[in-house]
């Protein structure tokens, strides 16, 4: 119990000094995870809603491959985007390894599964409400899609947040691809891994609650934006 | 398409940024880094060169790969057969010592083994496998793995059995898990005096001169990868055996411990 207590206290002591360090990684986070988050559900959840209303052959195999990869093991991920990015690699030349574009590469790979998933999964149902309704009106594809994105959004926006989730708290991708150095690619959750590291077990838990909050206020400040939870049916 | 214009996007919106400071990434080892003397040397390398040192932590295992790959500068690391395999395979161009400190054999306080009385490393390894005291390793291919693992070659003995774990991490990660479970373990002395999760732990055994534990620079042969930055891994070079560099490293005390020692030979 004192290591928790002494934990707490730490982050307490590193929010109220609004220490440099500490707002930097915390600002980098941000900027990798909400980066790869909006990527990804520019690529996620159109893919779900496409396949919700898209009737082909290998669609079976289409959505039992991308429920698997919900499970990718975010290290394995990791090593691909790092032998991709290698100098000796085939996209060496770009010279994005060890910056947070790479992380944020790998992190799109990791959570776009998730958030199609989750948005084909709440798109199937609402298609099956609108069906008639749009077929119809004799809306095209790309209209339905349109149509069924709108309507679902407070699932879509769950389905967003469980990608960030996923990537705010993510360590053994961006720990590879980004190669945790200080000042260019830090950012809170390899920081846990390098001050648990160096024993420093107080400061580690002390950003650990730091990178809890930070993931609280961001949903919260996302259900505030989208006034969910305020009317009957929304 | 539209992932083609993404990465363009990304890379001109972070390599702008990027750009402003001369960038040399350099790959330590995670003993190095640990010990906390990088926080000394670097801000004074920035000032007195102008070169933004990224360090990549990672065992000399993985520093080595990196620096093959071309994916850093220049590497520091601590295992010379290694090095002198990297250099012969034409990864770098030569190798420049820096600086030493030792190994210290870690145990648990009450000393189970009995390994504080030893008269050297391999026979206070062998106390430790005859007493099948716990002992995590390294496992890693990092310098202090490889080191552990020429003692216990100079022990004569294969260690195995559920009281050798090896936990394949880095100093600091192996240091909690011995701490965890009270056992032995071979560190740097640096990374050691810097812990900050001691525990039951002390440091039992050291002085044997096979502990000696030499840290060399390997800039990356730019002949392999065009794109390394081999001028400014050349003035880093010229910096790190210079005199204020002498200064840095003799001096970083840690509880009025000398941790390194210089040991550079101009050229």
């Amino acid at each position: 119990m004192g290591n928790i207590w002494q934990g707490l206290t730490e982050a307490a002591r590193l929010v109220l000094h609004l220490d440099a360090d500490l707002l930097e990684i915390t600002a980098r986070s941000l900027q990798v995870t909400l980066s790869a988050t909006v990527i990804a559900a520019l690529i996620g959840l159109p893919t779900g809603a496409w396949l919700a209303v898209s009737r082909f052959r290998a669609r079976r195999v289409v959505v039992a491959t991308m429920n698997a990869l919900m499970g990718l093991p975010p290290v394995v991920v990791g090593l691909l985007v790092y032998m991709l990015f290698s100098r000796s690699g085939p996209l060496g030349v770009l010279g994005l390894l060890f910056t947070p574009a790479a992380m944020i590469i790998a992190q799109v790979i990791i959570i776009a599964p998730i958030m199609a998933s989750i948005s084909h999964q709440a798109i199937r149902e609402l298609w099956a409400d609108y069906h008639d309704l749009l077929i119809s009106l004799n809306a095209s594809r790309v209209q339905r899609i349109r149509a069924l994105l709108w309507d679902g959004r407070r699932s879509l926006l769950t389905a967003a947040l469980a990608g960030f989730g996923r990537a705010i708290g993510e360590v053994g991708a961006i720990m590879i691809v980004g190669g945790n150095i200080d000042h260019a690619t830090r950012v809170l959750t390899t920081a846990i891994a390098l001050e648990t590291g160096k024993g420093n077990l107080a400061l580690a838990l002390g950003l650990g609650f730091v990178l809890i909050a930070l993931a609280m206020a961001v949903n919260l400040a996302l259900h505030f934006l989208t006034r969910t939870e305020t009317s009957g049916r929304w | 398409m539209i992932l083609k214009s993404l990465f363009v996007f990304f890379a001109l919106a972070f390599s702008a940024t990027a750009s402003l400071a001369e960038d040399l990434k350099l790959a330590v080892t995670t003993s190095f880094a640990n010990s906390g003397l990088a926080e000394i040397l670097l801000p004074a390398i920035a000032e007195d060169t102008g070169i933004n040192v990224q360090l990549l932590i990672v065992g000399t295992g993985q520093a080595l790969a990196l620096g093959q790959a071309g994916d850093v500068d220049a590497v520091l690391v601590h295992a010379r057969a290694a090095e002198e395999a990297f250099i012969a395979a034409g990864h770098a161009t030569h190798r420049r010592e820096i600086m030493y400190n030792d190994f210290v054999l870690i145990g648990p306080a009450p000393d189970p083994a009995g390994v504080a009385s030893a008269p050297a490393a391999a026979a206070a390894l062998e106390l430790i496998a005859l007493a099948r005291a716990p002992f995590v390793s390294r496992g890693d291919e990092s310098g202090t793995h490889l080191a552990e693992k020429a003692l216990w070659a100079a022990a004569g003995i294969e260690p195995q059995g559920d009281w050798y774990r090896s936990v394949g991490q880095g100093m600091g990660a192996a240091l909690n898990t011995a701490s965890g479970m009270d056992a032995y373990i071979l560190s740097d002395r640096a990374s050691w005096l810097n812990f900050g999760n001691k525990g039951n732990l002390a440091l039992l055994f050291s002085g044997d001169p096979a502990m000696f534990n030499q840290y060399a620079y390997l800039p990356v042969n730019p002949a392999n990868h065009p794109h390394v930055r081999a001028d400014l891994a050349a003035t880093l070079e010229d910096w790190l055996t210079g005199d204020h560099a002498r200064a840095l490293i003799d001096g970083y005390l840690l509880s009025g411990e000398q941790l390194f020692h210089f040991n550079a030979t101009p050229d």
